[in-house]
Order: structure tokens, then C-alpha cells, then sequence
């Protein structure tokens, strides 16, 4: 079962390696893990997801919050929540015909072309993971020369809770 | 008031209460040192960086303030790491502060360079790498900070030359540490978990509490004895937990674990309710977890919330303060009168106290290390500070010294470190300079540290080394004979003449073969007003050479392996 945590954390060198380090050593296994800037200045926020049960993923929060600068994570895997992922997806286009055809597909899927080569395109994905592991089932037997996907982000629906004060 | 680096490094300490420090100086943290004697704070001269985490470690926990240990970059630093290691898996309050080559060289493979913050990242609560100056004070304020609240650990500040040497305009930190993510950890309510907890303890019919370590580290002796008493529930003890609650008490059970005393393991077999307190079920307590207390409902309170339902799943957890969480429940439990568990409990105790060697009364019985404890404990009225090694000797200090308080009995629990004892006595002696200390140790672990000898004489630190001389890495050994064929591959030991060692060192040494040797030796080293060693040459396999019970690796509490009864010690 996957189960998406949420870690607003100090933005200083090293927290990355921090969280990292205590992964490996508890032995937990991270499907995917993605840093970025938040609204507040010196603090990142990650989105970690992990192949755990649910008490699976508390122990991960637990240890995780142990860290000297994780100020606050959660498991929102139970919460309505929006979720994204972004694919960059280069595909084959040996001739025009293909071409056309591709473009459809994309059109479909509600995903962009971002560029155009000679005989690749560029096609630019954001969704669910599940919509972007679909358009790249799809993609795949056109000849799927390069691909990068960022995992999973995330973000509680209404009024976010996920902001670390502690009374 | 514009100081460098170095001197920020002393007034903070001084600020931070601190009154000693143990380290060896050396390149990349010289320059730090150079200024030391006009701050008052006395620095003992260890002779390995593993002796100055140790030596700190055993002053913390003797005098529960945090130790501080120094070393120099590179091999001085990368020598800390046992120490450290030692220090976190027994949640020990200690800061060490390593010399680091010049910011402007990290990351070059400069000489003595080495990645010590990368190194001691899980073996640290925290660590920090100062890079700006104007950092320093601030850093060194939260590395106290977080060595001594929440869940205590050794917190490493790795400090590079030009850091040291810079000056600045020296800014006291505020009081208060501003650690948003720490702060949060102690948040959770626990009202409604201890409520829980109360009707489950109000129903069931023989409960054991498990007192650990975070007894003594929350300060809930006082609120533990209160507790058990008014729900009249024995208390077993951890080996670190020992002296949590008097050995003395009615209620007292015993430790529990691989070498823990049989009637508290059969009662936690026994019982229908656990109710563990600041310990965590290490395997050495629970032995095979899927068959650990079988028919018991189970209470776990712990401050480290990550400590809750991580090997057991409990039926209550309380992620409280212990102190805090054991004062609300006294109001909400009966008083309760369990005398026909306590029945049952003392006849268990009776079988032990049958086949225990100290009660073999044999006139010729060769001299084992239990009759030496115990001859220790009856000549110091069990009031010494212990302070053990890791072996054989370690479990018998266990077993045999009783502890009535808390702070008392030292010793490497977590990580089994061999050569803490020497340097943590040590330790221990400098943070209470008035109280008996007795280091008891292995004659394998003595001489992973033996240099730390001449610190204690260079310091006239007057320990009481007893050295249980069995010839063997005893424990070890044990092991081979038991479940090995008796092959005792590469653990005999051609020792040195340790009397004429000490003596080499300066320290007052006997030796001492029988029990008559043995209680002389004990009063003369008493009597000794500086350091002393005791070589004791005890009985080296079979009966009176092993440490029973014992619960074999796989093997279920219940199925620990008793001494032979009756016994005659020492032959074969
Ligand atoms: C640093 C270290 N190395 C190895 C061990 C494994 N070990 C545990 S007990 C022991 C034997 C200790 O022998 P000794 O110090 O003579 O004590 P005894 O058991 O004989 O009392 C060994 C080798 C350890 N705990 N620590
Ligand atoms: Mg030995």
C-alpha cells in the first residue's frame, strides 16, 4: 500500500541527507521523495511516499519528526487531498502520420506538447500518477526515448492543517 | 566584547554550567585549547578519544548533567564514535566538540580531514557543522539544550580551525531555543490513553510493571514507588532500570531478560497485564517477541513516541512524560491488596534463592565472581557507585550488587560496549569526588581502554577497579561451552600480570584467589585512600563460571536455562 507523507522542514544544508540517512538506516523503503520552497521562507516541504501499512507509515512519521529539523509531518494518505505528478515524456515521430496521431493521444490525456523536433516531441504531463502511468502505457509503443517524472506532491484539500505550530 | 571562536567555545560552556571536559588536544583543535585556563574549567587528559566520550558519558550519568568530550579532527574525531554510539542507544546526555580543518579545505581531503558530522549522523541525536562564527554561541546553547530534554542524547558540534581563530562580537545567546521541530514532539495529549490504562490495570489480576531507564531519566522513582504500591503490582527492572526501584522493596521482582533473575521472567510469563514503563523491549528483555508475555494485556508509556508500538503492539500507549503520566494515573486506580499473586511470585522466588551459587555453603567452593559482588556489596553496604564493563562480570554486577538508588549502577546497556567501564568510572568518580565508585570489569574489556589507568592516576581519582580474571572473553566463552561444543575458539587470553600492571601505573594492586584473599583484598583497597585494583582469579567455566539463568538466543522467557541444583562450585 502507498501512503503519502508530508514533512515541512527546516530549509538548511544537510536535512536532505538527514532524512535520507534515517530511511536507510530504519530500513524503510521510499517510493518517491520530492523538496521544494513553500509559502513560508527557511522551510521546505517533502512529499515522501512510502510502500508501508498504516502503522507502517506512523512509525516513519514518528522518526522522521524525531529529527532535530523536521518540524512537522503527517500522513495525509487518509484526507482528501489533490495529488500530482509531472512527467516530461520525449517521443519517437519517424513521419508526419505519427505525428498527428500522437498529438491526438496527447490532446486526450489533457497533456501539452512543449517541443518539437525533427523526429522527437516533448510531451509535458501533470496528473495523477495513475493518469500519467496511463498516457505513458499509451505513449510506450510509439518508442519512448527518454523520460523523467518528479513523484508525487501533494496537498490536503480546504483549510490546510499541515503547518507545524505547536501550541 | 569581541572574542574569537576558541573563546566563545569556553564562555558558552561556562555559561552551560559545564566544570569539566575530557579530551586530547591536537592540529585542528589547538587553537581552541589555547585559552583554556582562563575559564576555570578543569580539562582531564584521557589517553584515546574513546576514553573521553566514555569518561563523559559515565559523568553524565552519574550526575545527571551532560558531559562534554574534545577531540581534534580526523582520527581524534573518528575515535569519539564508539563513545557516541555508546551514548545514544542509552539515551546518555553528552556534547562533543571536534576540531575541524579550515572551512575553506573541507571537502579537499585535507590532512586529518575527515566527515565527521556525515559519520556520527545516526549515532547522534543532532550534529552541526559551524561554518560563520556569529553561529557559534547560538549552536552550542541548543546543542545543550537538546542533549538533556526530550529523550536524552550526544549531540556532536564539529568546529572547523578558522572558526575557532575568528573573532566576533560575542552576543549571549537568549534563554530560549528556538527548535520548532523539537518542540513539537512532546505535544500529543495523553488524557484518554491513561484513563484506558486505569481500567485495565483496575481489572486485571497479576500485573508486572517494567521500570527502564526513563524511571530514572524523568525523575519518577518517588511516583513509581507511590504507584506500586497502591496497586500492589511487583516491579521488574531493566538493566538499565536498576535502581529505578529499591531492590530492597517487598515489590521488587528482579531484572528481567536474557540474564535476568528467573522469578521475573516467569511472572512476566505468568502475568495478565504488563504495564511498561520508559523502557523500550529490546530483544535482551523479551527474548522470542511472538511468544513474550502470552497472555498479558500490555501498557506502554514512553516519552519517545517512536518507541510505541514499534516491537510490541500495545493495548494502551501513553506517549507522555513518565513522571507526569504515573502522577495522573495514582488518582484514577484502586487500591488493591494482591496477595495471591504475590503468593505465587514468592515461591518463585524461593526456587531461585535455592539454586543461587551465593547460597551454596561450601566450605572448599572456589571463588566465583557472584561471591566477590556480593562480598563488595555486603562491605560497601551497597552504597558504592557501580560502573561495569561488558562481559560475564557485567550481569553478576547486575545480579549480585543491589541497587537502592537511582544513578547507581553504569553500565554500557544498549550498544554492549567493551572498555566503557575503566573510563566511565572514571567519569563517575570526577562528577561525585565523594562517593565510592567501583569499576568491575572483564579482564578482555579492561584491556580495550587500560590506558585510561594513567588518567586516573594523573587526576588521583581513587576508583576501586575489581577485575574478575577468568582468562577467557568470558561471556563469549560461555556461549561455547553451552551451545558451541565447548570449542572455545580465540577466546582464551594469555593475560599480563595485572598487579604488576597497576603497579606499572602507580595504582595499589592485589590479587586475590579465595574468599578469604578476596574479602582482605576488598578491605585493604577500601581502606587505600587513592586508586586500586583487585585482581580477582575466579572460577573460569562450568557452574560457578557461568551466568545463569539464561535465556538462549530464539528461546522464550520461561525457557531460560537454570543452574544445576544442587551445585557444588567449581569442580569439573
Ligand atoms: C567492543 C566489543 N567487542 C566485542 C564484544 C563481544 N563480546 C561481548 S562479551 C565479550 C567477552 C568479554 O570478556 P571479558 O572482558 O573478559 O569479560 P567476561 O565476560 O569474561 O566477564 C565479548 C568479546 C563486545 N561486546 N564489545
Ligand atoms: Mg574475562
Amino acid at each position: 500500500m502507498k501512503r503519502t507523507l508530508i514533512a515541512r522542514v527546516e530549509d538548511r544544508p544537510g536535512v536532505l541527507n538527514r532524512v535520507a540517512s534515517l530511511f536507510r538506516r530504519r530500513a524503510f523503503n521510499i517510493e518517491s521523495l520530492t523538496v521544494g520552497h513553500t509559502e513560508e521562507p527557511d522551510v521546505s516541504r517533502m512529499t515522501i511516499v512510502v510502500d508501508s501499512t498504516q502503522s507502517g507509515a506512523e512509525k516513519v512519521a514518528q522518526n522522521l519528526q524525531k529529527l532535530v529539523n523536521v518540524i512537522r509531518v503527517e500522513d495525509i494518505s487518509d484526507m482528501p487531498a489533490v495529488t500530482r505528478d509531472v512527467a516530461l515524456i520525449k517521443v519517437e515521430t519517424p513521419d508526419n502520420r505519427t505525428r498527428a496521431e500522437l498529438m491526438q493521444i496527447v490532446d486526450t490525456f489533457r497533456a501539452r506538447v512543449v517541443d518539437v523536433g525533427v523526429e522527437t516531441l516533448i510531451v509535458e504531463a501533470t496528473g495523477t500518477e495513475e493518469k500519467v502511468d496511463g498516457l505513458v502505457d499509451v505513449l510506450r509503443p510509439f518508442g519512448i526515448v527518454e523520460m523523467v517524472r518528479t513523484g508525487r506532491v501533494a496537498m490536503v484539500r480546504g483549510k490546510n492543517v499541515n503547518k507545524g505550530e505547536s501550541k | 566584547m569581541i572574542l574569537t571562536g576558541a573563546q566563545i567555545v569556553w564562555e558558552m560552556l561556562h555559561r552551560e554550567g559545564v566544570e569539566v571536559v575530557f579530551g586530547i588536544p591536537g592540529g585542528a583543535i589547538m587553537h581552541t585549547y589555547h585559552p583554556l585556563s582562563e575559564y576555570g574549567i578543569r580539562h582531564v587528559l584521557v589517553r584515546h578519544e574513546q576514553g573521553a566520550a566514555h569518561a563523559a558519558d559515565g559523568y553524565a550519568r552519574a550526575s545527571g548533567k551532560v558531559g562534554v568530550a574534545i577531540a581534534t579532527s580526523g582520527p581524534g574525531a573518528t575515535n569519539l564514535v564508539t563513545g557516541i554510539a555508546t551514548a545514544m542507544m542509552d539515551s546518555s546526555p553528552i556534547v562533543c566538540i571536534t576540531g575541524q580543518v579550515a572551512s575553506s579545505l573541507i571537502g579537499t581531503d585535507a590532512f586529518q580531514e575527515t566527515d565527521i558530522t556525515g559519520i556520527t549522523l545516526p549515532i547522534t541525536k543532532h550534529n552541526y557543522l559551524v561554518t560563520d562564527v556569529d553561529d557559534l554561541a547560538s549552536v552550542i546553547h541548543e546543542a545543550f539544550y537538546l542533549a538533556c530534554h526530550g529523550r536524552p542524547g550526544p549531540v556532536l558540534i564539529d568546529l572547523p580551525k578558522d572558526v575557532q581563530q575568528a573573532e566576533t562580537e560575542f552576543v549571549p545567546p537568549t534563554e530560549e531555543v528556538r527548535l520548532p521541530g523539537h518542540a513539537y514532539i512532546g505535544v500529543s495529549d495523553p488524557t484518554d490513553a491513561i484513563a484506558r490504562a486505569a481500567e485495565l490495570i483496575d481489572s486485571c489480576e497479576r500485573p508486572v510493571i517494567l521500570a527502564g531507564h526513563g524511571v530514572s531519566m524523568a525523575e519518577a522513582e518517588t511516583a513509581l514507588r507511590q504507584f506500586a504500591e497502591r496497586i500492589d503490582s511487583p516491579v521488574a527492572v531493566t538493566l538499565l532500570g536498576k535502581g529505578g526501584f529499591p531492590a530492597s522493596h517487598p515489590l521488587y521482582l528482579g531484572m528481567m531478560g536474557m540474564h535476568g533473575d528467573a522469578q521475573a521472567n516467569r511472572a512476566i510469563q505468568e502475568a495478565d497485564l504488563l504495564i511498561a514503563l520508559g523502557m523500550r523491549f529490546d530483544d535482551r528483555v523479551t527474548g522470542d517477541l511472538s511468544r513474550y508475555a502470552p497472555h498479558a494485556r500490555k501498557i506502554h508509556v514512553d516519552l519517545d513516541a517512536a518507541e510505541l508500538n514499534k516491537l510490541i503492539s500495545v493495548d494502551v500507549a501513553v506517549h507522555a512524560d513518565l513522571q507526569r503520566a504515573l502522577l495522573d494515573l495514582l488518582p484514577l486506580v484502586d487500591k488493591r491488596d494482591r496477595k495471591e499473586w504475590h503468593e505465587v511470585v514468592s515461591e518463585w522466588w524461593e526456587e531461585s534463592r535455592a539454586v543461587d551459587v551465593i547460597n551454596q555453603h561450601d566450605e572448599d567452593a572456589k571463588l566465583t565472581m557472584p561471591h566477590v559482588i556480593d562480598a563488595i556489596r555486603r562491605s560497601t553496604h551497597g552504597e558504592a557507585i557501580v560502573v561495569t564493563d561488558v562481559g560475564q562480570h557485567q550481569m553478576w554486577a547486575a545480579q549480585y550488587y543491589r541497587f537502592d538508588r537511582p544513578n547507581a549502577f553504569i553500565t554500557s546497556g544498549g550498544l554492549g560496549t567493551m572498555g566503557f567501564g575503566l573510563p566511565a568510572a572514571l567519569g563517575a568518580q570526577i562528577a561525585r569526588p565523594d562517593a565510592e565508585v567501583w569499576a568491575m570489569v572483564g579482564d578482555g574489556g579492561l584491556q580495550m581502554t587500560v590506558q585510561e589507568l594513567a588518567t586516573v592516576v594523573q587526576e588521583q581519582l581513587p576508583i576501586k577497579i575489581a577485575l574478575c580474571d577468568n582468562g577467557y572473553l568470558g561471556m563469549v566463552r560461555q556461549w561455547q561451552e553451552m551451545f558451541y561444543d565447548k570449542n572455545y575458539e580465540s577466546t582464551r587470553l594469555v593475560n599480563p600480570d595485572f598487579v604488576k600492571l597497576a603497579e606499572a601505573y602507580g595504582i595499589r594492586a592485589w590479587r586475590a584467589g579465595d574468599h578469604d584473599q578476596a574479602a582482605s583484598a576488598i578491605d585493604q583497597a577500601r581502606a587505600h585512600r587513592g586508586p586500586a585494583l583487585i585482581d580477582f582469579q575466579v572460577v573460569k567455566e562450568g557452574e560457578g563460571g557461568n551466568v545463569y539463568p539464561m535465556v538462549p538466543a530464539g528461546a522464550a522467557l520461561h525457557e531460560m536455562i537454570r543452574r544445576p541444583y544442587p551445585t557444588k562450585v567449581g569442580e569439573r
